[in-house]
């Protein structure tokens, strides 16, 4: 099997929170090297999960292996983790240079090393010479490499990201986010990363877990969880799905068997289309269509009740949309792309 | 820096034990207003009545000094609500170098000891050859109460922001409309909490007042005298417990003022 | 459906209108005729009154007529440099030191728990704890003090259930420090100062401490620092403009009371003493003055000290 090592592992772990399961037996083994997410919504856990790691937050029960050493109680500065937090956590009374030379500081190392170790790390994130400016004069994406650089110095085994990117705009977040990929395979460190925008990590991750409700629900490679997702929340969260569940899937697919299909994967064509064997159809008026530059998203009216999300892209000239408003059309799909899905989530 | 994590324990000890040392003199003048013996500091009390209650009442001279306190605190009250606001008004609209001038200029009277603001006004009315009345004392008070109502009103103002006001004019509302219906709703509560703070500023004030008050006696000027007699504590103990209520109530009630507004 | 014009102005203008539109064509005479009434007051009145004040510590005093003469003279400085006047400036200005000293290290534990870890309800009213003696009266809570440090007070009778009378007794035969008892010496003095100005010392404290995000010392602890080294190296710096911003409340108040020496004190006076003094039975204003404007040089030293040290960001 895998001679990957195993850097952070999740046995059964669970936190409460009063009543509540912040985290509800969680199990996960992420690997050495790998640029892992954590995504979900609110609420779903994967801070905890994340804190935990860090050493802020301790299990209920279960235990938590970092490198095949038990960590459970271990407090946060005796860890070989480091955290780039939601709000930087840049300490306002030290200059660029003295936060990120912070770990270092701590270590008693001597001053000339840390002095290079300093600049090599600004250059790192692409902050040459402004070591001695305070937080205060820095830009957010600036004080964002900042707390990137503090905690990468020592070049720690694992580094804990908590949705660093949020309060950064779109153009802005989308470089960063190809710069920390970039960095990540330069260093060759685990990154462990917490996000709600699924797109990014999709973007960003070698493999991830969705979570939902204090637990994991499927976790893999990009591709796989899009492709194959094995539940009707990762279907709706990672992306957009179609579902369709009992008699309605039976009148398409003959089977009622709940399944989900991905909206890029259907076909809008004139009423009465021959559809071959290896596909399926479903009827309707087109109710809705948003103009969205690369794309067309459509919401059918379908004959047989509910709607059908369809997605096409804008090849050639742009649809009419207001000659497709009301129009009838055949929604076709290839059967391979049917994932039937259990109905947990 | 919220910690979800408990208190050391010692910290907690010693947390408690500030807020023990910041109440216990008050609670023990309450104690003291019923003590039953006349030189009235001794502890344990011997024993408890209210006579001294009665006694208090009949005293004239205290009398006439509550009433000139009271007297002196709602008039700087109403000065000082007319010039914090219209001095916070003017920095929050204006557009004018030296704000920070101004801003310093009204926080001077309360940053500088008591004493300098006391000598510098006596000896101006000297020189002006005015003599000691009603007048000079609350002259004197408005000079450190303005910097109350000034500070809650502007605060009020900023969080207010502009848009309110462009909104009001934008649908044809004058300025004094927009006073009227607009801004003065909005820091009423502002204003009425800087007035309590600045009448529980006058009625306390002893140090300026020493200086501006000539031969009259305000409340506090007649407790400062009172310490020098020692036969008179029970009563002096009675009417310091009721300062002490006197003075907390306005503060409860504007503290709770100044919470609403920020929820 | 055409809508029906409104009737456009055909109300006559009123006077407020009228007003308003000058207002609004003349916004500097408005902020000006705003700012007349409270600038006269403060501009002309107080601050020409330490204008004026500033004036008497230069002219001369003739101490055989008791009279004021306009003559611009610097030998009300001078007396300041004598022996007993620069001893009532150094004791002022030592009981300001060590009232700082021990507002800022009683204040300093409280501030910490109520912002770390009093939650919701328990906070406000531990805030509100603070507050309520601040405003409350000055004058009274001074008395109580008296009270409770005379002979036969509870702070007597706490010691005597304790046992530790004699130790009592031994601190009060100190010289410099002690006295007859409590309630008439310098310890006395020092401790209902400490008292009376707690509440100004706390609340720039807890001003300073609110400002440190709980991420920053997870941060601290994430880089690998124990308790102790992420108090010295972040907690404490971040407070410290706040200890700062609390010490010139501290400072500058004790440094102009007269009450409190005059309450609990022994004969030796304070620079706030001296100034009624001076004053009052002498009648000898120039030297009053001048010795005001010893805690008012003080003050503005401290605050240009303070200000290098951030500590206006705090207040």
């Amino acid at each position: 099997m895998d001679e990957r090592i195993i850097a952070v592992r999740f046995v059964d772990v669970k936190r409460y929170f009063g009543d509540v399961a912040a985290v509800n037996g969680v199990n996960l083994d992420i690997y050495d090297g790998e640029f892992f997410t954590m995504l979900g919504p609110s609420g779903s856990g994967k801070t905890t999960c994340l804190r935990m790691i860090a050493g802020f937050d301790h299990p209920n029960s279960g235990r938590i292996e970092l490198f095949g050493r038990d960590v459970t109680g271990l407090p946060p500065y005796d860890r070989d983790v480091h955290t780039v937090f939601q709000d930087y956590a840049l300490f306002p009374h030290m200059t660029v240079g003295e936060n990120v030379a912070y770990r270092l500081t701590i270590l008693h190392r001597p001053k000339a090393e840390i002095q290079k170790r300093v600049e090599e790390i600004l250059e790192l994130v692409r902050l040459p010479g402004l070591a001695m400016r305070k937080p205060s004069q820095l830009s957010g994406g600036q004080r964002q490499r900042v707390a990137l650089a503090r905690a990468l110095i020592d070049h720690p085994k694992v580094l804990l990201l908590d949705e660093p990117l949020g309060a950064l705009d779109l153009k802005l977040r989308q470089q960063m986010q190809i710069e920390l990929k970039n960095i990540q395979q330069r260093v060759g460190i685990t990154f462990i990363y917490v996000t709600h925008d699924q797109e990014e990590a999709l973007t960003m991750s070698d493999r991830l877990a969705v979570f939902n409700l204090g637990r994991v629900e499927q976790y893999g490679a990009p591709e796989d969880i899009y492709e194959n997702p094995s539940t009707v929340f990762t279907a709706g969260f990672v992306g957009t799905s179609n579902v369709f569940k009992g008699p309605a899937a039976e009148k398409i697919t003959g089977s009622s068997q709940t399944f989900t299909i991905r909206p890029e994967k259907i076909a809008l064509h004139d009423p009465e289309a021959d559809i071959s064997d290896a596909e399926v159809f479903a009827d309707g008026v087109v109710r809705e269509g948003v103009y969205l530059g690369m794309y067309t998203r459509f919401i059918i009216a379908l004959d047989l009740g509910g709607e059908l999300t369809v997605v096409e892209q804008n090849v050639g000239a742009s649809h009419k949309l207001d000659a497709a408003r009301g129009k009838r059309v055949r929604a076709v799909w290839h059967r391979d792309f049917i994932r039937p899905i259990a109905e947990g989530g | 820096m919220r910690s979800n994590a408990r208190s050391p324990f010692g910290l907690t000890l010693a947390a408690v034990a500030v807020v023990l040392f910041l109440h216990i003199p008050l609670l023990l003048i309450g104690l003291y207003a019923f003590t039953i013996e006349e030189s009235a500091f001794t502890f344990p009390p011997p024993g408890l009545t209210v006579k001294w209650f009665a006694e208090a009442m009949h005293r004239a001279d205290l009398w006439s000094a509550l009433l000139l306190s009271f007297k002196v605190a709602t008039v700087t009250t109403l000065i000082a609500l007319l010039m914090g606001l219209l001095a916070a008004f003017a920095v929050h609209h204006g557009k004018f170098l030296g704000k920070e001038a101004i801003t310093f200029l009204v926080l001077l009277p309360i940053a500088l000891p008591g004493i300098v603001t006391g000598i510098a006004m006596r000896s101006s009315f000297k020189m002006l050859n005015v003599d000691f009345n009603f007048w000079t004392i609350v002259i004197g008070h408005v000079t450190f109460c303005i910097v109350v109502v000034y500070n809650n009103v502007i605060a009020r103002l900023r969080r207010t922001g502009f848009s309110i006001i462009e909104a009001s004019m934008d649908l044809g509302a004058d300025t004094f409309q927009t006073f009227r219906y607009v801004i003065l709703p909005t820091i009423s509560s502002a204003l009425l909490a800087g007035g309590m703070l600045a009448f529980s500023l006058s009625f306390d004030e002893v140090i300026v007042t020493t200086f501006t008050a000539g031969q009259q006696a305000t409340l506090p000027i007649w407790i400062l005298a009172q310490l020098s007699r020692p036969r008179d504590r029970p009563v002096t103990n009675v009417v310091a417990l009721f300062v002490i209520l006197i003075t907390t109530i306005p503060i409860l009630l504007a503290y709770r003022l100044t919470r609403q507004d920020e929820e | 459906m055409a809508v029906t014009p409104a009737a456009r102005g055909t109300l006559p203008d009123s006077i407020g209108k009228k007003f308003s539109r000058f207002f609004h064509a003349h916004p500097g005479l408005s902020i000006f005729l705003l700012l007349l009434l409270p600038f006269l007051w403060l501009g002309v009145v107080y601050f020409g009154s330490l204008g004026a004040l500033i004036l008497q510590s230069v002219f001369q005093y003739d101490s055989y007529s008791g009279r004021v003469i306009h003559i611009i003279t610097g030998e009300n400085y001078i007396e300041l440099l004598s022996p007993s006047n620069l001893d009532i400036i150094l004791r002022t200005a030592s009981m300001a030191a060590a009232v700082t000293l021990a507002d800022a290290i009683v204040a300093f534990p409280l501030a910490y728990y109520v912002v770390r870890y009093a939650k919701g309800r328990v906070k406000a009213l531990l805030y509100l704890a603070v507050l309520l003696p601040l405003w409350s009266s000055y004058i009274v809570r001074v008395y109580a003090w008296k009270l409770i440090l005379a002979k036969e007070g509870i702070l007597s009778w706490f010691m005597a259930q304790l046992g530790m009378t004699s130790l009592l007794d031994k601190v009060l035969s100190f010289p410099g420090i002690g006295g007859p008892s409590l309630s008439t010496s310098m310890i006395g003095m020092w401790i209902v100062f400490v008292y009376i100005w707690l509440p100004y010392m706390y609340l720039p404290i807890h001003a300073s401490l609110e400002r440190l995000s709980t991420s920053m010392l997870e941060a601290s602890a994430d880089l690998g620092a124990r308790p102790a080294s992420t108090f010295w190296r972040v907690t404490l710096p971040l407070v410290m403009p706040g200890v700062v911003a609390g010490s010139i409340f501290t400072f500058s108040l004790t440094m102009g009371d007269f009450i409190i020496p005059g309450t609990i004190g022994n004969s030796s006076l304070f620079i706030g003493q001296a100034v009624l003094r001076y004053q009052g039975t002498a009648g000898n204003i120039p030297l009053a003055a001048a010795m005001t404007v010893v805690p008012m040089v003080v003050m503005a030293l401290y605050l240009v000290l303070a200000r290098s040290r951030g500590a206006f960001d705090a207040l």
